[in-house]
């Protein structure tokens, strides 16, 4: 890279320059007494004038190669076919929303992979719900901040299938450490499967019936929403298909029915600083919400 | 203004007068108007908040040393990295830096006081209870949601978390106040020192032979005008926020995020060059006196100072391409910030070219001015990187910009306040530093210093963001952060031999005399520790370096000043 090169060069001639100075003209009397003083040099206008007209010509070169890059990634042109997704911040997790696949989902990410015959780049639209957040997946993109009453694009076109971490960078309260970001590129067939499956309703299984009344009738309702069921609250993360996802507590472990009982009983033991209560539930009715959202597959 | 010469204490520097009590003594430096006490005050207060900052570092890198580490739960991480932020810049940075103006401006100049002694002594106290309200919020205050004592919204403290939504305890007030406390004693001594500097100037300094510290410091305090007015107007604006339900920076009623970063950046990066150009302006005296050289082209490093001075206040949005100022507003950025590049470079330049042809002394004073100069080199280029925009959108709030600002803050600033205390450590006290001692603590301190804050550009490559309380083992981090936290022991280790040889040297070290490094300036010229009045009788100087002519008459300044054609015009530039 450019920049890189420039700043390597400029290192290696100063530092040697400094070496070679300190080398050279260090005083070779062991005790500073009775040396002659150096000749004294007071400056001179063509030498000043060189280090400034050299730097100023290096300075211009990298300013119209910066703004290159500037203007063709903030000014890129959209792809027709590129899809849409909305990002929320919340503290401390994210919401994603498909606007036109009707499709909401919490802290994983989909998006089809964009490899070079068949470019397919997702435009990211986001804001925050509460304080800043900071959008920073390394491997797909530069971050983005998430503002409250401001709304930022940006966008990514991940080359490869896979899984790609990152995570809020912009400090947001108690828990921004553990404010994860996966972002899964599937091949375009998947993808369509994944958003298939996101629009249905939740599984309403009768086995874990029990386990659906204790939500439903406790306050989980009033955060979380699990479309076709009387959960709509939207403060915290869509549930509908929250067992289908690897991880809970934004991405900090992994989805298995020991963790998410943990979760549930008390969301500190995972995230102190989650602003989900403790639920005070009873060993029972925690089995059974357990046993419930692991069906929301 | 002058303070009236005790005629008959002229030459009895040494004796001092009989032992007095000790709360006579306490009385003597509460109620003192005197420049060097104030001066050694803001020193000592300083090095108390540099040991607590620092502690507070250590306690983070005993933290982050390993993954999902248990040390502190993420209320005190979080409390601990906004006071370090706040501490090291407001409560350590600043005052030891006005501590050193506040000390040598006066003899630099030859005159017997600042303009000002009062707002001195105004100036300082304030700025001390500022600190101590700060620290009293771990008793008296409460912070983000749910969470424990002390400031915890960050030492940039984005708005809107500092709602009361956010933060409905009173830790967030202590900060408020304590920022806009501590910017009145700022704005106090700047405006001290560039009256003291403009008015007091001894017969024959004219500005054109200024020497560069007190030219660098009236560029300094000008800045200090400029930036910390929007804080302290921030900081108001944010009381009334949360307190009589204006919406500047409410965005659930509408108001503006961003609002509050354009104040706080606007003050925020004119407050880095504060801290920076006394550094530079330590390293234009210490470097030509090791050098035994005059400085390479003073006219050059005047203009670069205060190039550096109008520059630094258009740089401020660098710190927000992340925000969505979109590609115009981010490339003017850019350009600014990569233009302030050019009189950086012309000073790295003017301080080799002194050493070259020098005949350069390995005290430890030098040598930590020569690591300032190699590391200053460092943080300058990746400075240069992190103005690339899209290279920023990358790496920026991640440790490589946590990296790269503690090599200016501490490979640059630390550095040369390190070498500052070698060098004048003598005047003030009339005894010399351990030199052993001296040169044990700089290879410590270079060795602790690179190991944690070259290995930190790392996990900031890596997609380590700034400001977590933990991490995953599974993301890589582990090893560069381990290696990170073992150079901060070292470190701690450097810091309490610099502590134990500044308090010995106090009782044992051997006396100064007047003129221990055979240096140039005015200060040299009077006894050490200077008498209250300083100047027995006001210098005339004809040259900018009045002891070089009086040591060598045989080949005077005064000769090259007179060769030189156009004096005048820098000094108009300058104005």
């Amino acid at each position: 890279m450019l920049v890189l090169s420039i700043t390597a060069a400029i290192f290696l001639i100063v530092a040697g320059i400094l070496a070679y100075v300190l080398v050279k003209y260090r005083s070779r009397a062991s005790n500073g007494e009775g040396e002659q003083e150096p000749p004294q040099i007071y400056g001179s206008n063509q030498i000043e004038l060189s280090w400034t007209v050299i730097p100023i010509l290096i300075v211009v070169m990298l300013f119209l190669a910066t703004t290159r890059v500037v203007y063709t990634t903030e000014r890129a042109q959209r792809p027709a076919n590129a899809l849409d997704v909305t990002v929320i911040g919340h503290q401390f997790w994210w919401e994603y929303r498909y606007p036109e696949l009707g499709v909401v989902t919490a802290n994983e990410l989909h998006v089809p992979v964009s490899d070079h015959p068949q470019t397919l780049p997702t435009y990211l639209t986001m804001s925050s719900a509460d304080t800043d957040h900071s959008f920073w997946v390394p491997r797909l993109a530069g971050k983005m901040d998430l503002i409250p009453n401001k709304v930022n694009t940006m966008w990514i076109d991940p080359q490869m299938k896979g899984l790609y971490l990152g995570q809020c960078a912009q400090y947001c309260g108690v828990q921004h450490a553990k404010m994860l970001i996966r972002v899964y590129a599937d091949s375009p067939e998947e993808f369509a499967a994944w958003v298939e499956h996101q629009r249905q309703p939740a599984v309403d299984d009768p086995a874990v019936a029990e386990g659906r009344n204790v939500f439903m009738h406790n306050a989980c309702i009033s955060c979380h929403t699990i479309r076709g069921t009387v959960a709509t609250g939207r403060f915290g993360p869509d549930l509908t298909h929250v067992g289908g996802r690897e991880t809970i507590a934004s991405g900090s472990v992994p989805n298995n029915p020991a963790n998410l009982r943990e979760f549930i009983d008390n969301p500190a033991n995972f995230k102190p600083g989650a602003l989900m209560p403790p639920m005070h539930l009873d060993t029972h009715d925690l089995d059974a919400v357990t046993a419930y959202l692991t069906t929301l597959k | 203004m002058a303070t009236q010469i005790p005629v008959n204490e002229l030459h009895d520097q040494g004796a001092q007068a009989p032992r007095r009590l000790w709360l006579e003594m306490l009385h003597g430096w509460v109620t003192t108007v005197d420049h060097k006490k104030i001066g050694l005050m803001y020193i000592g207060y300083a090095l108390i908040f540099l040991v607590v900052g620092g502690f507070e570092a250590l306690l983070m890198r005993i933290q982050l040393a390993i993954p999902n580490n248990h040390f502190v739960s993420p209320e005190v991480f979080n409390g601990l990295f906004t006071m370090h932020g706040t501490t090291m810049v407001f409560f350590v940075g600043m005052p030891i830096l006005f501590g050193f103006g506040n000390y040598l401006i006066p003899l630099m100049i030859g005159a017997r006081d600042m303009a000002f002694p009062r707002l001195n002594a105004f100036s300082f106290w304030i700025s001390a209870f500022a600190g101590f309200l700060l620290y009293f919020s771990y008793i008296g205050g409460s912070g983000l949601y749910g969470a424990g004592s002390a400031p915890d919204v960050g030492w940039f403290a984005y708005a809107p978390l500092t709602a009361r939504v956010f933060s409905p305890g009173h830790s967030t007030d202590y900060w408020t106040l304590a920022l806009l406390l501590t910017g009145i004693g700022s704005i106090g001594t700047a405006l001290n020192i560039v009256t003291t500097i403009i008015c007091m100037r001894c017969p024959g300094m004219k500005m054109s032979r200024l020497p560069l510290l007190p030219w660098i410091y009236l560029v300094m305090s000008g800045l200090t005008f400029v930036a910390i007015g929007p804080l302290t107007a921030a900081q108001i604006m944010l009381m009334l926020d949360r307190y009589v339900g204006s919406h500047f920076f409410d965005t659930q009623a509408g108001g503006s995020a961003v609002l509050w970063m354009h104040f706080f950046w606007i003050f925020g990066h004119p407050e880095v060059y504060i801290l920076v150009l006394p550094a530079f302006a330590f390293a234009n005296e210490i470097i030509p006196v090791f050098s035994r050289k005059a400085i390479f082209g003073y006219p050059a490093m005047v203009a670069a100072s205060v190039g550096i001075g109008f520059i630094s206040l258009s740089v401020w949005a660098h710190h927000m391409f992340t925000v969505g100022l979109g590609p115009g507003g981010n490339t003017f950025f850019v350009l600014a910030t990569m233009i302030i590049s050019v009189p950086t470079g012309i000073k790295i330049f003017n301080w080799l070219a002194t050493l070259w042809g020098g005949k350069i002394q390995f005290t430890a004073s030098m040598m930590f001015a020569i690591g300032f100069l190699f590391q200053f080199l460092v943080a300058g280029l990746t400075g240069i990187m992190l103005s690339v925009a899209p290279f920023d959108w990358q790496l920026g709030n991640s440790y490589f910009v946590v990296a790269h600002f503690h090599y200016v803050l501490v490979g640059a600033i630390l550095f040369m306040v390190f070498s500052a205390f070698y060098y004048w450590y003598p005047k003030m006290t009339g005894r010399m530093l351990n030199e052993k001692l001296g040169k044990w603590h700089f290879w410590l301190f270079v060795i602790g210093f690179h190991l944690t804050f070259d290995l930190m550009h790392v996990p900031g490559m890596l997609g380590m963001p700034r400001r977590i309380y933990t991490y995953e083992a599974d993301r890589g981090w582990m090893i560069w952060n381990l290696l990170i936290s073992s150079g901060a022991i070292i470190q701690t280790v450097a810091t309490i031999l610099f502590v134990y040889n500044m308090v010995s040297s106090y009782f044992k070290g051997p006396i100064a005399g007047s003129d221990p490094w055979d240096a140039w300036t005015l200060e040299w010229s009077i006894p050490s520790p200077p008498p209250s009045y300083n100047f027995a009788e006001i210098p005339i100087v004809g040259s900018r370096r009045p002891l070089w002519d009086l040591k060598h008459p045989d080949d005077p300044d005064t000769d090259y000043e007179m060769g030189q054609a156009d004096p005048q015009e820098k000094q108009e530039e300058g104005a």
